[in-house]
């Protein structure tokens, strides 16, 4: 029975030398998967011209509706998007957000896709509640030019 | 310093100043020991876990008690609606009292003398290590710790402080058979409860230290210091996992932070006082006089606070080392522990004791060999004994 209180203790003691497996947080941060998914990006295209189309299915797939958005017409000579309407209105609720990623299956455009940013503290509530502009992604992230159809469509 | 001059100015005044001089040492040794062994522990907790452990405020963590202690400071003091106030302020005073005065009887190196105004003074390095009940009155004062937690978990008003409180009473007094039952057989060996005289008996080297001449009274004493102290695996009082926090649930700021102190200040004493009575005390493993070397009172002094603070530092690795490898015991095994196992091996312990010091009085070499043989010869067969029983156990099982 000694000999088995001194069995642990040498474990705990060899213990002391290993190396420390935390990893420092804010100076070291893990590699994340490829697939992560993070804060909403809502995406462009080379052209500037925003990926969304204002088709709403990302808010109908969303389990607890955390996606509100208000779609309108383009203006033919200085269009949002790429498609017949465009966002107005986009936002999502960080608090309400279960972080499935539905939202990024449902779009039939690519806009929305989740991204790698996962440090969202923040001080108010408010702030929680994300805009269009928080979101929006200045550069295309390589999903490639749209389909001829979708730049040429007829108005 | 005008007020040093003044207190040095007068003869009589002197006798007053030398103690003070003392209190405020200790005091302040005592009190500033707790930040670091609270660092220390919580370092050493998080290497064997393979953590760093806390480095983030100062170099290597080193204010972190610090910056936890103002936090405590700041922190709202909230006293349960259904609490009894009175009783519910004093508790955390009764823990705190108790562990300061304790260290009191601890001497810290051989008596120092000096001459101040023409008068010869000797100056023991301890504030109350002359007293002639000696190492009794370390157990008076633990015992009163005890009122300041079962105080505290009866006076909050909530079900598992109440809890908290009824176990340590019970544990502590468990745990006080076995420490004391530990302790007689040194004092049947020095025959004085005076700590100088203790410490005096073990001079010379390690091979007079008590520990030689009584390992199972060293032992028992160790472990009953553990569950004297609440802490792990004894810290049935607290019990994170089944009592919320135990006693102290309500507790919150700077009588939490009381509670606080207080265990750590009990841990700090009562490595101090098992150093003490089995470990030589301030003597280190060998006497320099042996070795043919002169030491004056102040390297001697210097000597004695080195070792006594490194036998301190070594039992408080013991007691982290301890917490970090042994999960907390179940609360009859606890007592069994106690009462079935420490109880009659105790008392085997001092009629062996016993019986060696009457046959061999005058055989110094004699005794101390018959006494370690007898201690050795125990230790086997309480490990026998546990190893039977533990077979029995595993036996019902598989």
């Amino acid at each position: 029975m000694l000999a088995d209180f001194a069995k642990g203790m040498l474990i705990t003691f060899r213990h002391i030398f290993k190396p420390r497996v935390t990893v420092e947080y804010p100076e070291v941060k893990r590699p994340q998967s490829p697939i992560f998914r993070g804060r909403h990006i809502l995406q462009r295209y080379e052209n500037g011209l925003e990926r969304c189309v204002g088709c709403a299915l990302c808010a109908a797939a969303c389990p607890p509706e955390a996606i509100y958005l208000e779609a309108r017409e383009n203006d033919p000579a200085a269009p949002v998007s790429a498609g017949e309407r465009y966002s107005e209105v986009y936002q999502i609720h960080l608090l309400r957000c279960i972080w499935c990623g539905f939202c990024e299956e449902a779009c039939p455009e690519d806009a929305i896709v989740m991204g790698p940013e996962f440090e969202l503290a923040n001080y108010s509530r408010r702030a929680f509640v994300l805009n269009k502009n928080d979101m929006l992604d200045t550069a295309d992230k390589g999903f490639g030019t749209p389909p001829d159809l979708i730049v040429n469509f007829p108005l | 310093m005008k007020l040093i001059d003044w207190l040095l100015s007068d003869p009589t005044l002197v006798y007053l100043t030398i103690p003070l001089v003392k209190v405020a040492i200790i005091f302040v040794v005592l009190v500033g020991s707790v930040p670091v062994l609270v660092l220390f522990e919580r370092k050493l907790i998080g290497f064997i876990q393979q953590r760093p452990g806390p480095n983030r405020v100062g170099p290597w963590g080193i204010l972190q008690t610090l910056v936890d202690g103002i936090k405590l400071l700041l922190k709202e003091d909230f006293i349960p609606p259904g609490a009894v106030k009175p009783i519910f302020i004093l508790a955390p005073l009764l823990a705190l009292v108790p562990a300061m005065l304790s260290v009191t009887i601890i001497p810290w190196g051989p008596p120092i003398q000096v001459t101040i105004d023409g008068i010869a003074h000797t100056i023991s390095l301890g504030l109350a290590d002359g007293i002639s009940v000696g190492i009794l009155f370390y157990f008076a004062a633990t015992s009163i710790g005890v009122y300041g937690i079962v105080l505290a978990g009866w006076s909050s008003n909530n079900k598992y402080s109440l809890l908290g409180g009824i176990r340590s009473t019970a544990q502590l007094i468990s745990y006080e058979l076995a420490l004391s039952l530990g302790l007689v057989g040194v004092l049947l060996l020095v025959g004085s409860f005076e700590i100088n005289a203790l410490v005096d008996s073990q001079a010379g080297g390690f091979w007079n230290w008590n520990v030689v001449k009584q390992p199972m009274g060293f032992l028992m004493f160790l472990v009953a210091g553990f569950g004297e102290t609440n802490r792990l695996p004894f810290d049935l009082p607290e019990g994170e996992s089944e009592l919320g926090a135990g006693f102290h649930t309500e507790y919150s700021s700077m009588r939490f932070a009381m509670f606080f102190m207080a265990e750590y200040m009990n841990i700090f004493t009562f490595s101090a006082v098992i150093s003490t009575l089995f470990l030589g005390g301030f003597h280190g493993p060998i006497d320099p006089a042996l070795l043919g070397i002169e030491v004056n009172q102040w390297i001697a002094a210097a000597f004695g606070v080195f070792w006594l603070g490194g036998k301190i530092i070594a039992l408080f690795f013991l007691f982290v080392w301890i917490r970090a490898t042994f999960p907390r015991l179940r609360y009859d095994q606890m007592m069994n522990l106690s009462w079935k196992v420490f109880f009659p091996l105790g008392v085997v312990n001092i009629m062996l004791t016993a019986g060696i010091v009457a046959f061999a009085p005058d055989q110094p070499a004699v005794q101390t060999g018959a006494l370690f043989v007898a201690g050795i010869a125990q230790i086997v067969g309480l490990d026998a004994i546990a190893n039977a029983a533990k077979r029995r156990a595993l036996g019902h099982v598989s």
